[in-house]
């Protein structure tokens, strides 16, 4: 209540902005959306009864877990682990590690996945059916020394795992690799260099300063991109027909539309569920955050201002 | 690393650090420039000086923060950096240098915990992880230590949770934990609000009086008079007096140490005059002070600058 009897100022009790354009905006989104339950409903080619049908069918659930999800898991375990290692290298002082990591980087940022996939799956074992490691020309010195060895340690029959879902991993885990080495390379810059003075100060070796330290703080820069590219990588699985694998969810959803000539049911079956798996995801990354977020509360705003005072001064 | 450092009589008369001649440029503007010192076991030494005399990056050199371009510095017998095979110096590797550090503690002006561990995991964190301390030996000592700087109720919290004098005082605990035989001190209270500074000095005079030895970085002439054993003044890079704080602070004898103490005079009379201003709400008086301390600043720079070019010129 506003009070008269004094003179100073009493409670506020303003009235609001109006928003005109909320409620019109709204109401043609209203319109457009009971468009859409319309053509679903009355557009017999939807056919969700027989979508929902697929989504249960048990090659589509078998796909999805062992094509989408493992595929997914694998690719990214591959992918940030040597995509970490590929950071580390190239903030390295060794110039042939820097050199490295960066033509990689080059190499397979480059290359669309999918192209990448279909090499592996098809040109490698057309090149290479047999891996052979073992000492370079080996085959040529042993006919040169008269010896009946090639030199060969081991021998992989390439063809008998090209088209496996560990070629699908092995493709979209290393093109992964040239994305997450840029973003794992941004989260460790984003440490303070003081962290890593201190660490050394208490007689840390480089390497255990990296992992003890600097990794775990460049964390909390790194989890976010890294959850949008787990997602993206959901979605890059369906790339994997390209291999050609084919246990995965949207070949195997994809095969039942066209089979029963009902192809928009089959195609909303997988959509469904990759927004279901994608949901899902979301949900885990924000507790990832949290967690890497640890210790990073707000720091007192007097503090703050000190030390941006005295990096200004310096 | 463990070096012998002969008999208990020799090894007290060697000085605990012994710098010769150190010289250091950052990118051809040259910082030091021929720095010699030696600091005794159980001495406390403190350096002054205007910004950039030189003074933290020396303090860094001893510790290897920053490599030395000429001169040598021993610590303990140890040459810092480098190992002296037949007259050749030899660099050392990354272990060896971070094995040299663990003898020698540090705290940063911006304190630099490490913000994704609790109190108790950063005051662990060395000697379980560097020196192979067990779990709980490390542990009843950290709480020791914290009881020691006056934090045994903070343990579990969290950096960010703390003041900067907090932050500071488990700095200090943190370097302690590895035992070191010689303390650093870079500015440690610069980065805090005034009414926090008493608590980390008085943690370090008790440090001081338990015989550490300790070289510290700072402007609190109250502290560099009553613990300092000695004083050193640096300006421009070279050592321009030094001597115990009596003669120093009170009596100094060169120009350019007379310019410097009469302007941290001023400036810590000005800031007495501003708390007493802001304590009781007076505004014209702070506006004065304000006024007065700007003119006197730029008065003290320029008697600095005068006296410098003074002795050069000499």
């Amino acid at each position: 209540m506003t009070s008269t009897t004094q003179d100073r100022p009493g409670r506020i009790e303003a009235r609001p902005v109006r928003h005109p354009w909320r409620w019109v905006a709204m109401v043609v989104i209203a319109v457009l959306a009971a468009m859409m339950v319309s053509s679903f409903l009355t557009n017999e080619k939807w056919n969700f009864p027989f979508a929902f049908e697929i989504m249960q069918q048990s090659p589509v659930i078998e796909g999805l877990w062992k094509g989408t999800i493992f595929g997914t898991v694998g690719a990214m375990i591959l992918g940030i682990g040597l995509g970490v290692l590929l950071a580390v290298m190239r903030l390295s002082t060794n110039p042939v590690l820097r050199g490295v990591a960066f033509v990689y980087t080059w190499f397979f940022r480059a290359i669309p996945r999918y192209v990448l996939l279909v090499l592996l799956g098809t040109g490698i074992g057309f090149l290479y059916p047999v891996f052979d490691i073992g000492v370079p020309f080996g085959q040529q010195l042993g006919n040169l020394l008269g010896l009946e060895s090639s030199f060969t340690f081991f021998t992989l029959d390439y063809n008998s795992i090209s088209s496996t879902i560990w070629v699908g991993i092995l493709g979209l885990g290393l093109s992964e690799a040239a994305y997450m080495a840029e973003i794992a390379r941004a989260g460790i810059l984003s440490v303070d260099k003081g962290q890593s003075e201190a660490a050394q100060a208490l007689g840390m070796p480089p390497g255990k300063t990296m992992r003890r330290v600097v990794l775990p703080q460049a964390m909390r820069v790194i989890v976010p991109p890294t959850g949008n590219e787990t997602i993206a990588m959901v979605k890059d699985t369906s790339l994997l027909a390209a291999v050609p694998v084919i246990v995965e969810l949207f070949y195997q959803s994809y095969q039942f539309g066209q089979r029963s000539f009902q192809i928009m049911p089959g195609i909303v079956a997988a959509t469904l569920w990759y927004l279901i798996v994608c949901s899902i995801l979301m949900v885990g990354q924000s507790r990832l955050e949290r967690y890497y977020g640890r210790g990073f509360g707000a720091i007192p705003k007097k503090t703050q201002h000190k030390l941006t005072k005295i990096g200004a001064d310096h | 690393m463990a070096h012998e450092s002969g008999t208990g009589t020799t090894a007290d008369a060697v000085p605990l650090v012994h710098a010769v001649n150190v010289t250091k440029a950052f990118h051809g503007n040259e910082v030091l420039k021929g720095i010699d010192m030696d600091v005794r076991r159980g001495e406390v030494v403190v350096l002054l000086g205007p910004s950039g005399s030189g003074k933290t990056t020396f303090l860094r050199c001893i510790n290897q923060l920053e490599t030395i371009d000429g001169g040598r510095i021993w610590v303990d017998g140890d040459l810092m950096g480098y190992e002296d095979r037949a007259g050749t110096l030899h660099h050392l590797t990354d272990k060896q240098i971070a094995a040299q550090r663990r003898e020698i503690g540090m705290c940063f002006q911006r304190f630099n915990l490490f913000p994704h561990k609790t109190v108790l995991e950063n005051v662990v964190e060395a000697p379980i992880q560097v020196k192979g301390v067990k779990k709980s030996e490390a542990r009843t000592r950290a709480l020791q230590l914290l009881e020691q700087v006056g934090l045994g109720d903070k343990p579990s919290a969290y950096p960010s949770q703390l003041s900067g004098g907090q932050q500071q005082r488990v700095a200090i605990a943190r370097a302690l934990a590895m035992d070191p035989k010689l303390m650093l001190f870079d500015e440690p209270t610069s980065a805090l609000d005034p009414e926090l500074v008493g608590e980390v000095l008085k943690v370090m005079r008790d440090l001081a009086d338990g015989g550490m030895t300790m070289i510290v970085v700072t402007h609190e002439m109250g502290f560099a008079r009553e613990v300092a054993d000695r004083v050193v003044f640096m300006d421009a890079g070279v050592v321009v007096e030094e001597g115990p704080p009596a003669n120093v602070i009170d009596n100094p004898q060169h120009a350019r140490t007379r310019a410097f103490l009469s302007r941290m005079r001023q400036e810590e009379a000005a800031h007495a005059e501003a708390i007493v201003a802001t304590v009781t709400g007076n505004a014209e008086a702070l506006a004065a002070i304000a006024k007065a301390d700007a003119e006197s600043e730029e008065a003290a720079q320029a008697a600095i600058d005068n006296a410098r070019d003074a002795t050069q010129q000499r």
